[in-house]
């Protein structure tokens, strides 16, 4: 095999000074959770890059894979290696650029010599190199500004080493390094990818999710579990939260008229979520909902809710238009789960003509017909806990069958 | 008894079996439904539709299950023609396909399509040439088979691809029937065709199965409507045990290709020599086709003769293929390869399997050997 290793550049965490040894270290840790299947990792930091040490070409392909899906890095490159040998230099550089033999892209080589006892200085090597790709892959073509596709060779005390592939992380900051919040997963298209966006923004997620059986079923709650997994393909792991809702929708629909129903189960809702962020230690809330979508997402609407708590609440999808919101939920994988057709809880008891307008005062005086705080509390100690991703993985049942 | 009537149907694996009464009685539900046993049949049958894509290089949302080679050979001629109905009328596919294909073009020249049916040469294979001549602006359906079912002449499927590709618009359907576990069947990107279709029975799973699978998602328009299932491209209640076990056979045939090819090369070679030594005997499969494929034709004997008397001897082989051989008539396979008139009464087919063994490929060339004799020695 002709690849020595894999090349991370940061994201924007190189500007971050006196933090960045933190960032580092998260960056590093996040790479080795998102890979642990993959055996132990030989990882080498230096403060603007780091160095995934690969040992054959399977994993190569499976880092690939996975190190675009991990915050924090801008960009990486598979990096070969041979000897400081100027016939094994020419076949290397060849290798390197075959799987561009197809296309007709601009190319140009940069050589660095840290070694400068090599007999053969940087623009001699430049012309050798550059010569030999142009002669065996007719398609490329030299460019020296704004070249598609730049060859770097490097000459070091220990050997040569020759990259050329740049492929593009996600970007972003490592998952863990702006602390952690609680994201109200409903199931729907929006909530993932408003954790998506925190995620890439450096925050650890804890996911709450409302189960109120039978009238949901166990299928939307499944969906749920689905879409917590997926969050974690970008390299942390999720835990969600699942809170019994029942018993408090159906007081609610006894207490409060029903078009404010809907800004009084809101309410409940923050004020459980906040209960679990407490109970965590966690610092915002996070959700999916974006400005004049539906009618609890009115800004009057929104403050009515907002009214139950100091908690910052983070609404990175705010000011998205929906079809915004798709495109990244399809992007990230979470469309094809969110759009699978069962009932949450936000869909049913939905009342014919919800307010648009709701006034605070009214439905906090509704509200006061039961003690909801002895509810909540209940509810969200009775809570359930899963993790993901799943220590062990589940007996395949269906294993024989196929 | 030695059954050498693989290509008209096989036996199904006993895994097949026992996994197909299994799921039948766990797996009983209908995948449509919501419940939680509906919902779990759907899982099984999302994971057999999953291997299934795999093993063919697509996704699993252009895997349609169907009833068989005929259905998917008929949804891929009437689906995509009907869908583009305003880019042209005109269809290119050969002189030796299967009925399920011929007839269905014959229905199509009567709604006023126009059909390009291409030659073979002597060794049943079309011509890159002739394919190159035939697409015309027009055209947008070119339908090949990989391997011939009545003589095993093989087409490059490849070849066609990347010039369909290249010179036209048309959509490249490959009846892959007769070859999929014996060559390999598989999308290969641009350089593959746009769907292919498949049927259970041929590879030792269960009749009444099929499927037909698309390289890009198809513009197809359902023949069978009614609930919409399998992504509204073949409604009807999905038979997810015959399915599963479909994709279950698939992916033996495919492991088990390559050691079976060899087997079967080793084995022709073996029953063509034997052939070669017998008197007014004419082997009419090629070098070149699919070895588990061995058709063979004895002067002035019809062939019906010569299955029932290797019957007599525990041999079973058919007149050159199932689907036509209760008609009374030369088959266009045999026409269009233009065979000499003594040999076109008396063409018989043998077809190996995955259940042929050495010993049985022994035992038929004796009994080829004894009764071949014995026949042409009476007669003269």
């Amino acid at each position: 095999m002709i690849w020595k290793e894999i090349l991370i550049r940061y994201g924007e965490l190189s500007t971050k000074g006196k933090n960045k040894m933190d960032f580092i270290r998260r960056l590093r840790e996040n790479i080795r959770y998102s890979t642990a299947d993959l055996g132990h990792l030989t990882i080498r930091t230096e403060h603007d890059r780091m160095f995934i040490a690969l040992d054959n070409e399977e994993m190569k392909d499976a880092l690939v894979e996975r190190l675009q899906h991990v915050f924090g890095i801008q960009s990486f490159s598979p990096v070969a290696a041979c000897g400081k040998d100027i016939e094994e230099m020419k076949q290397l550089a060849k290798d390197v650029m075959k799987q561009y033999e197809d296309q007709t892209y601009t190319f140009k080589v940069e050589v660095k010599r840290t070694d400068k006892k090599f007999p053969l200085e940087s623009h001699a090597l430049q012309r050798v190199i550059g010569a030999t790709v142009l002669s065996t892959y007719p398609n490329l073509k030299a460019q020296m500004r704004k070249p598609q596709i730049e060859m770097r060779v490097e000459v070091r005390m220990d050997a040569v080493y020759i990259m050329a592939q740049v492929i593009q992380g996600a970007g972003g900051m490592p998952i863990g390094s702006n602390g952690r919040s609680v994201l109200m997963l409903s199931g729907g298209i929006d909530s993932p990818v408003a954790g998506y966006l925190m995620m890439k923004r450096g925050v650890r997620l804890d996911a709450v999710h409302f189960f109120s059986p039978p009238y949901t079923s166990d299928n939307s709650l499944e969906k749920v579990k689905d879409l917590a997994k997926e969050l974690t393909k970008f390299g942390a792991n999720v835990r969600l939260h699942v809170i019994l809702f029942t018993e408090i929708q159906l007081q609610i629909k006894e207490d409060v008229p029903e078009n404010m129903s809907m800004t009084a189960t809101r309410r409940m809702m923050l004020r459980a979520v906040d209960k679990v962020r407490e109970d965590i230690n966690a610092l915002a809330i996070v959700t999916g909902e974006s400005l004049g979508q539906v009618a609890s997402q009115t800004l009057d609407s929104l403050t009515a809710i907002n009214d139950v708590t100091t908690t910052p609440i983070l609404r990175p999808l705010i000011a998205y238009d929906k079809l915004d919101i798709i495109d990244i939920a399809q992007q990230i994988g979470t469309y094809e789960t969110s759009i699978r057709p069962y009932e949450d809880c936000c869909t049913i008891f939905t009342p014919a003509n919800p307010k648009t307008k709701p006034k605070v005062e009214k439905v906090a005086h509704y509200e006061e017909r039961s003690d909801y705080e002895v509810l909540l509390d209940r509810a969200v100690k009775n809570r359930e806990i899963y993790v993901y991703p799943e220590k062990k993985k589940v007996e395949d049942k269906f294993a024989d069958l196929l | 008894m030695i059954y050498f009537d693989n290509s008209a149907t096989t036996q199904p694996l006993p895994d097949v079996l026992q996994a197909f009464v299994t799921i039948n009685e766990r797996y009983y539900a209908n995948p449509s439904s919501i419940h939680e046993r509906g919902v779990e049949a759907n899982a099984l049958l999302t994971r057999a539709r999953e291997q299934i894509a795999t093993l063919i290089q697509t996704e699993a949302s252009r895997v349609i299950f169907t009833s068989g080679g005929t259905e998917s050979n008929n949804l891929a001629i009437f689906g995509v023609t009907a869908s583009t109905q305003h880019i042209g009328k005109h269809v290119i596919t050969t002189a030796i396909e299967h009925p399920s294909v011929g007839e269905a073009m014959k229905r199509l020249e009567k709604e006023g399509y126009d059909i390009t049916y291409l030659p073979v040469d002597a060794q049943g294979v079309v011509a890159l040439n002739d394919v190159k001549q035939a697409l015309r602006k027009d055209t947008v359906l070119v339908s090949i088979m990989h391997v011939n079912n009545e003589m095993g002449a093989v087409q490059p499927i490849e070849a066609f691809a990347r010039l369909i590709h290249e010179e036209s618009r048309a959509h490249f359907h490959v009846d892959a029937v007769q070859s999929y576990g014996k060559l390999p069947v598989h999308f290969n990107g641009d350089a593959g065709p746009d769907s292919i279709a498949i049927s259970a029975h041929k590879i030792h799973a269960l009749k009444g199965t099929g499927l037909i699978a698309f390289r890009k998602q198809p513009m197809l328009t359902a023949q069978i409507v009614g609930g919409g299932q399998e992504f509204g491209k073949r409604s009807g209640t999905v038979a997810v045990a015959q399915n599963v076990v479909f994709a279950k056979a698939m992916r033996i045939a495919f492991d088990e290709r390559e050691q079976h090819f060899a087997n079967y090369l080793k084995w022709r070679h073996h029953i063509v020599a034997t052939l070669l030594q017998l008197p007014d005997v004419k082997v009419i499969s090629t070098k070149q086709g699919a070895p588990h494929i061995i058709t063979f034709s004895v002067a002035h004997l019809r062939g019906e003769i010569l299955v029932n008397a290797l019957q007599d001897k525990g041999l079973i082989v058919s007149t050159s293929s199932a689907c036509s051989s209760k008609q009374q008539q030369t088959s266009h396979v045999i026409t269009a390869l233009a065979i000499e008139p003594a040999y076109r009464e008396g063409v018989v087919r043998m077809s190996l399997g995955a259940l042929t063994t050495e010993q049985q490929v022994m035992e038929a060339t004796a009994i080829l050997r004894a009764v071949i004799t014995t026949i042409k020695g009476a007669s003269l």
